[in-house]
């Protein structure tokens, strides 16, 4: 095996231990840290069925972005349908036979990738379009952007430009997942894709890309009105009254 | 008088340019030493009061799940910036509610976040300095904790808890904001956050009857610490000093007198509005919130009133007699009485839920309890055990 695959394998074994221990320590972190206030935005649910509805608005239709800017809305829910279709699309590479579903997905999948495109270059462009939006991007902001226009583009070029192998490219992941390595080919937009992905794994869980979990844990949009029908006591809250007697 | 732009309403709002720094100049007067240390902060910067501030801010992240997620998860898609109040009227970068935020952010990264430790340019991670403290001393004090932002915020990331947990840092390295913190104080020594003590009190009220008889000719009693009564009214502030807030305080008098009611203030807890919420310390306002629940066992009756909703919720949270104390509203008090006809029962035409009850008289704010309408088991837990706590 060429040190491009070996580097490769080593690479994708490392960011997906970053990524899924990373993000375990996160969500831990998040569910065990106390919420001594009930604090949910009203108009707020008063049942849990309610906060799951809320929630479920919440992040397929990014319901609060969507009151908050349209522009903002349509970039964004273009981005983030795109790369659900695509990432389903994706399982193809790691399934051998590959669920009947994923075939259902694959042909719109394909064309997913330009809704992300667009979207990505649309959000980008806010960043300095919009002086609001310009004040309060950071560098590692346009980066996170470049890096997803970079794994899009290079994708987009290998799907309708310069193929690479892509049988062997499924070998090589499948590979993986069995622990029995196998090369990867060696071309270029698919190093550079490949490269990226791994990158972003990586910086997955020491990123704001933690507002993906992160929603889930977000007081203000994941509890229950019921501050009077029951009464809400943190752990140290109630430490602290034990100590007043 | 200084030269104010005021910002035009249009049916479409019409989003203000950025300017920087305009607004930097605004900060509350500190609280003196004497205001701080009846809560137990400092009166002045100690010297180690960066370890100290970096210290609180671990503390806060350990407390509260919102502080440690609202300041990771934030995107800075920039959805909130054009939400604020004080941002529309101010047009200072730093009054949208992201760029308020940041402030605390970027601090939190460079001490608590791998890429602020490594790659702090990256991620606008900076070491805490005076400036930055001088910085969040002005800002997290130009908002009101209204949480508008967090209504439109994908994430639901809500600045109240950014600014009450930094002025609670602010509180720990002697930073304190004179408002806050004196009227803090009064309350745990006086009993009000007026600061006026029960002769005062009593005085005022004595002048509201007088009013009251001159203006109807009825003898109207504004009771104070009367025990046994069967209504404690918990008002807020204004209602003692202001106009027209005051004629709510004799409006609440005479439908008592109307209805036969026995009521009384507390001179122990006159007014409910809980500072100790703004400076986001969670001891402080629990001993306020306690205060009223005193107040109602040393009178030997039931409770409440409080203005603010989110106050109210929270109360339950804090002293743990809300589900007991703030159920019923003044119109569910009064409805028993007023099908035996002592009022009308529909006083005022209205809509909606509250259309046509006593409250559209005018009694939207106070929430209280009515002896009457206590369950005895419950009463009775609350004295067995809850007594105890002071």
């Amino acid at each position: 095996m060429s040190f491009v695959s070996t580097l490769y394998v080593g690479l994708f074994y490392a960011a997906t231990v970053i990524l899924v221990v990373g993000v375990t320590l996160r969500i831990k972190k998040y569910a065990q840290t106390p919420a001594p206030l009930k604090i949910p935005t009203m108009p707020a649910p008063r049942t849990e069925a309610g906060v799951a509805m809320r929630m479920f608005r919440e992040v397929v239709f990014f319901e609060s972005l969507f009151r908050s800017n349209k522009w903002t809305w349509i970039f964004g829910y273009l981005f983030h349908l795109g790369l659900l279709l695509v990432l389903l699309r994706h399982l193809r590479y790691f399934t051998e036979p590959v669920w009947f579903w994923v075939n259902w997905v694959q042909p719109f999948g394909k064309y997913a990738a330009f809704a992300m495109l667009a979207g990505l270059l649309g959000l980008w462009a806010r960043r300095f379009l919009v002086d609001r939006v310009r004040y309060i991007s950071t560098p590692s902001d346009h980066l996170m952007l470049a890096l997803l226009v970079g794994i899009v583009m290079s994708g987009l070029g290998m799907a309708y430009l310069v193929h690479t192998d892509i049988v062997a490219v499924k070998a090589f992941f499948l590979g993986l997942m069995r622990f029995s390595p196998q090369p990867l080919p060696g071309d270029f937009l698919l190093l550079v894709h490949l490269g990226l992905v791994a990158l972003l794994m990586i910086i997955f869980p020491i990123s704001k890309l933690l507002h993906a979990p992160g929603v889930f844990f977000s007081p203000t949009r994941n509890q229950t009105d019921d501050s009077r029908e029951r009464r809400h006591l943190a752990p140290w809250a109630k430490e602290l009254e034990a100590s007043e007697r | 008088m200084a030269d104010y732009e005021v910002p035009e309403l249009h049916e479409y709002p019409i989003i203000p340019k950025l300017k920087e720094g305009v607004m930097a100049h605004s900060s509350p007067f500190i609280a003196a030493d004497k205001f701080q240390g009846p809560l137990g902060f400092p009166g002045e910067l100690p010297d180690n009061w960066k370890d100290v501030a970096i210290d609180k801010m671990g503390e806060l992240l350990g407390k509260y799940r919102s502080l440690q997620v609202f300041l990771d998860i934030c995107v800075h898609c920039g959805a909130c910036t054009d939400k604020c109040h004080y941002f529309l009227g101010t047009t200072d970068a730093k009054n949208m509610p992201v760029a308020r935020q940041e402030l605390l952010r970027k601090v939190y990264r460079r001490y608590f976040t791998f890429a602020g430790k490594y790659f702090p340019k990256l991620v606008g991670a900076v070491d805490l300095t005076e400036e930055v403290l001088d910085d969040w001393y002005s800002y997290f004090h130009q908002c009101s904790q209204c949480r508008r932002c967090s209504v439109f915020c994908p994430y639901g990331i809500d600045t109240a808890e950014i600014s009450m947990a930094a002025r609670e840092i602010l509180d720990a390295v002697g930073k304190g904001q004179k408002y806050c913190n004196e009227i803090i104080g009064k309350v745990f020594v006086i009993g009000n956050n007026l600061g006026l003590p029960e002769p005062a009190l009593a005085d005022t009220l004595e002048g509201l009857e007088e009013d009251i008889e001159d203006e109807t000719g009825v003898k109207v009693r504004l009771p104070l610490d009367e025990k046994g009564a069967d209504i404690l009214l918990v008002t807020p502030s204004a209602d003692f000093f202001a106009e027209p807030h005051v004629d709510g305080l004799m409006g609440y008098a005479k439908v008592f007198h109307e209805a036969g009611v026995s009521w009384t203030l507390s001179s122990h807890a006159s007014e409910a509005a809980n500072f100790g919420m703004f400076i986001g310390s969670y001891e402080n306002m629990r001993k306020l919130s306690l205060r009223i629940r005193e107040a109602a066992f040393h009178l030997d009756l039931a409770v409440l009133g409080n203005p603010a909703k989110r106050q109210r919720s929270l109360l339950h949270t804090q002293d743990g007699a809300a589900s007991v104390l703030d159920r019923s509203r003044l119109e569910e008090a009064l409805r028993p009485r007023s099908r035996r006809g002592s009022l009308p029962e529909r006083p005022l035409p209205g809509r909606g839920r509250h259309g046509g009850s006593v409250e559209r008289v005018g009694l939207q704010l106070p929430y209280l309890l009515h002896r009457g309408r206590l369950q005895r088991g419950r009463l009775g837990r609350l004295e067995g055990d809850d007594r105890t706590a002071w």
